[in-house]
């Protein structure tokens, strides 16, 4: 066995030979220059607790939340281990988002707390490269732990939070995690002919550290876990035209 | 006699191959059975017969006699047909049970019970067995009332010395069989202990015992039992399963570490033992030591420790099902090594070597599917759908209206008759919908529309896309 600390040394000098700079980046973009530019690390942090929730109680929003994290998940590196509570997760359309069968594993927690500690487990091994939990409750002091037990490694923690109560907003609750997203669903695509079109999602940051919140359009993540802007952002008046007497409705 | 001329005498007659090898493993299996049942010395005797030395063991069964007819109905529960002779020396105990049947000898009275036997019982050689015969000696008597003079002379010492031993004035050893011994590794304590901290630091001090005992039988523990005896003599345990062979003892600690809240130490602990019970083979594995970047650590260290905390059945993956029906579409696979399909080697002449194509994944890309699907699908109230194969225009699901403003459909899905006789005729016609705030569930109608035997036509929403 080689001795560790020459192995170090000799990264050391590996790192100091390549001429381009290389490393691995500390964030994960979204490759939306609109989104990114816009984000405090110019991407999700990969050491970092990151919280989603659903716009709203319904279960096509809860949907919209959970695609959402497995496109991030599968834009992350290494195995996945998704958290869950109940055993609803559809496989087939997790893998359309880009959550590759072969990499994901799921975990089934009694409880909040027992969820949380199997997160924080996954998040210490440094194996991994995405943990994805969905809680009811958690509080300050969970996600602050989530949040030490991601620094220092390249697991990017994923935590979707439900709504405890009816109506009650699962993002107000205060939090550690470096951003916290609200994912809605927005209607699809427009088709020149009849049928359903890339599904599209409001995205809205609600919070970020260091940085601004702000709302957006996206289309759904596609294949490789990749969201999109919509093509007809570039025509604000078509989309403000379009959005506004569904607001009211 | 050949095999095609015993199957026409005997139709309907079994044939096996021979299997020397598989006849002496479970020989061997079944030695070791008996070793570890009714006596520590049992050595095998040829392709077909196993000596055990009874010598102070019958008394714990009943007597020989008892004891003979308890392995007899053993082993006649096993499937064996087993003889049994019980003889002072090995040889008279081989010749009784092969030429005589079940027999119990008295002490010293071999000479006697073997004299009628014929003279292969002494385990000879046939060419000595042939002479005796022309000589006129077919029985082991007329052998033994020859003078040994001659005899060693003319047939060699062989002979006699079976002799010898059959009736008791040689010694035969017997090379007993070994039972495999399971690892264990046990520490006694001078002073009962019985605070967490002391059970945690004895643990620490027995694990790099135990590696260091399965490094040496080249084995890696898949289940591990610790055995905390308590001074009240209720052992405490712990049982921790590994899911890939390890020996690593700290990761063993960690794991039996989480566990030690299970040990109710009482009045106090006497010793704890770490029993392997079951083991697999771990040699010496590659390691790929990359320069540029630091190598993930293997997954299969998490798996146990969640393994231990929620459970084996807990944590599964998901694995495509070539089925129509959503919900049969993918199976729970074990966490680590997931089987890979066994790629069946077409046979020469297979058709399907035609079709050059690659193969489709049982989850078409094209299909949209669901991100979550309903445990069972729900039925939908207030339907208002065009037949034959409009999607709804309105429908309520748990109690809320939705209008559908845009729509896919239908796909539809045949009833798997092959599976289930009750899908024999049974059609599903799945539909993507959108309603008027942009949600997209997926609906199924049962039945096409047409033919009323393929379904009722209710509705249910069976998943529901981000």
């Amino acid at each position: 066995m080689a001795d560790p600390a020459v192995l170090k040394q000799l990264r050391e000098s590996l790192k100091g030979l390549e001429t381009g700079g290389f490393r691995r980046r500390p964030a994960l973009p979204f490759g939306i220059p609109a989104i990114d530019s816009r984000l405090a690390d110019e991407g999700l942090r990969l050491d970092a607790l990151h919280e989603v929730a659903a716009g709203t109680s319904d279960m096509a929003d809860d949907c919209a939340a959970t695609l959402f994290l497995a496109g991030i998940a599968a834009r992350a590196w290494g195995p996945v281990l998704w958290v869950v509570r109940r055993r609803d997760l559809f496989a087939p359309g997790l893998a359309q988002s880009g959550l590759d069968p072969k990499r994901l594993i799921y975990a089934e927690a009694k409880d909040d707390a027992e969820l949380l500690a199997v997160m924080e487990e996954g998040l210490r091994h440094r194996g991994l490269g995405a943990v994805i939990g969905e809680a009811k409750r958690a509080d300050m002091t969970a996600t602050r732990r989530l949040q030490l037990a991601a620094e220092g490694g390249r697991t990017i923690a994923l935590l979707m939070k439900r709504a405890a109560r009816e109506g009650s907003d699962p993002i107000a609750m205060p939090s550690a995690a470096v951003t916290r997203w609200r994912v809605t669903c927005a209607p699809s695509t427009p088709l020149p002919v009849a049928g359903v079109g890339r599904p599209r999602w409001k995205l809205a940051l609600a919070r970020q550290k260091g940085g601004e919140g702000f709302e957006t359009i996206v289309e759904a993540c596609d294949a490789t876990g990749r969201c999109a802007l919509p093509p007809v952002m570039a025509d604000r008046k078509a989309v403000a035209g379009g959005t506004a007497p569904r607001r009211a409705a | 006699m050949a095999v095609t001329q015993a199957r026409a005498q005997v139709p309907g007659l079994d044939i096996r191959p021979a299997d020397p090898e598989g006849d002496l493993a479970s020989l061997t299996s079944l030695a070791i059975l008996a070793a570890r049942r009714w006596s520590p010395c049992v050595a095998l005797s040829g392709e077909d017969g196993l000596f055990l030395d009874l010598s102070g063991t019958a008394h714990l069964f009943g007597g020989e006699a008892k004891m003979a007819r308890h392995i007899v109905r053993l082993l006649a529960r096993a499937g064996f047909t087993a003889r049994i002779a019980i003889a002072d020396t090995p040889g008279a105990a081989w010749a009784l049970a092969r030429y005589h049947g079940h027999c119990l000898c008295p002490p010293g009275e071999q000479a006697r019970a073997l004299a009628g036997l014929p003279t292969p019982a002494l385990r000879i050689d046939e060419a000595a067995v042939e002479l005796l015969k022309r000589l006129g000696v077919d029985r082991i008597g007329q052998l033994a009332a020859l003078p040994r003079a001659p005899l060693t002379r003319r047939f060699g010492a062989a002979t006699v010395l079976r002799l010898d031993q059959a009736l008791g004035r040689i010694a035969e050893p017997l090379d007993p069989v070994t039972p495999p011994e399971s690892i264990a590794v046990r520490q006694r304590f001078a002073e009962p202990i019985a605070s967490a901290e002391a059970i945690e630091h004895w643990l620490g001090q027995l694990t790099p015992r135990l590696a260091a005992a399965l490094e040496d039988e080249g084995l890696g523990v898949q289940a591990l039992e610790c055995i905390a005896d308590r001074i009240d003599g209720v052992p405490q345990r712990i049982r921790i399963g590994l899911a890939r062979p390890n020996r690593d003892p700290a990761h063993l600690l960690r794991l039996l570490k989480r566990r030690i809240e299970d040990v109710e130490p009482g009045y106090g602990i006497d010793a704890i033992t770490l029993h392997v019970r079951r083991a697999a083979p771990l040699g010496p594995e590659p390691v790929v030591e990359r320069l540029d970047e630091e190598a993930a650590p293997d997954i299969a260290t998490l798996v146990d420790t969640l393994a231990t905390r929620i459970g084996q059945d807990a944590m599964w993956r998901m694995r495509a099902v070539e089925s129509d029906m959503p919900e049969r579409s993918l199976a729970r696979a074990p966490v680590l090594d997931p089987p890979i399909r066994s790629g069946e080697r077409p046979k020469v002449d297979d058709v399907r070597q035609l079709d050059r194509s690659a193969t489709l994944h049982p989850w078409h890309p094209a299909w949209p599917k669901p991100a979550r699907l309903l445990r069972r699908p729900e039925r939908l109230d207030h339907v208002i759908a065009e037949l034959p194969d409009q999607p709804p225009r309105r429908f309520t699901w748990r109690g809320r209206p939705h209008q559908v403003i845009r729509a896919d459909g239908p796909e539809r899905v045949q009833g798997e008759w092959w599976k289930r006789d009750a899908e024999r005729l049974s059609v599903r016609d799945y539909f993507r919908v959108e309603d008027e705030d942009g949600r997209r569930y997926w609906l199924f109608r049962a039945g096409d529309g047409e033919r009323a035997v393929t379904g009722d036509l209710s509705w249910y929403l069976h998943g529901v896309f981000g």
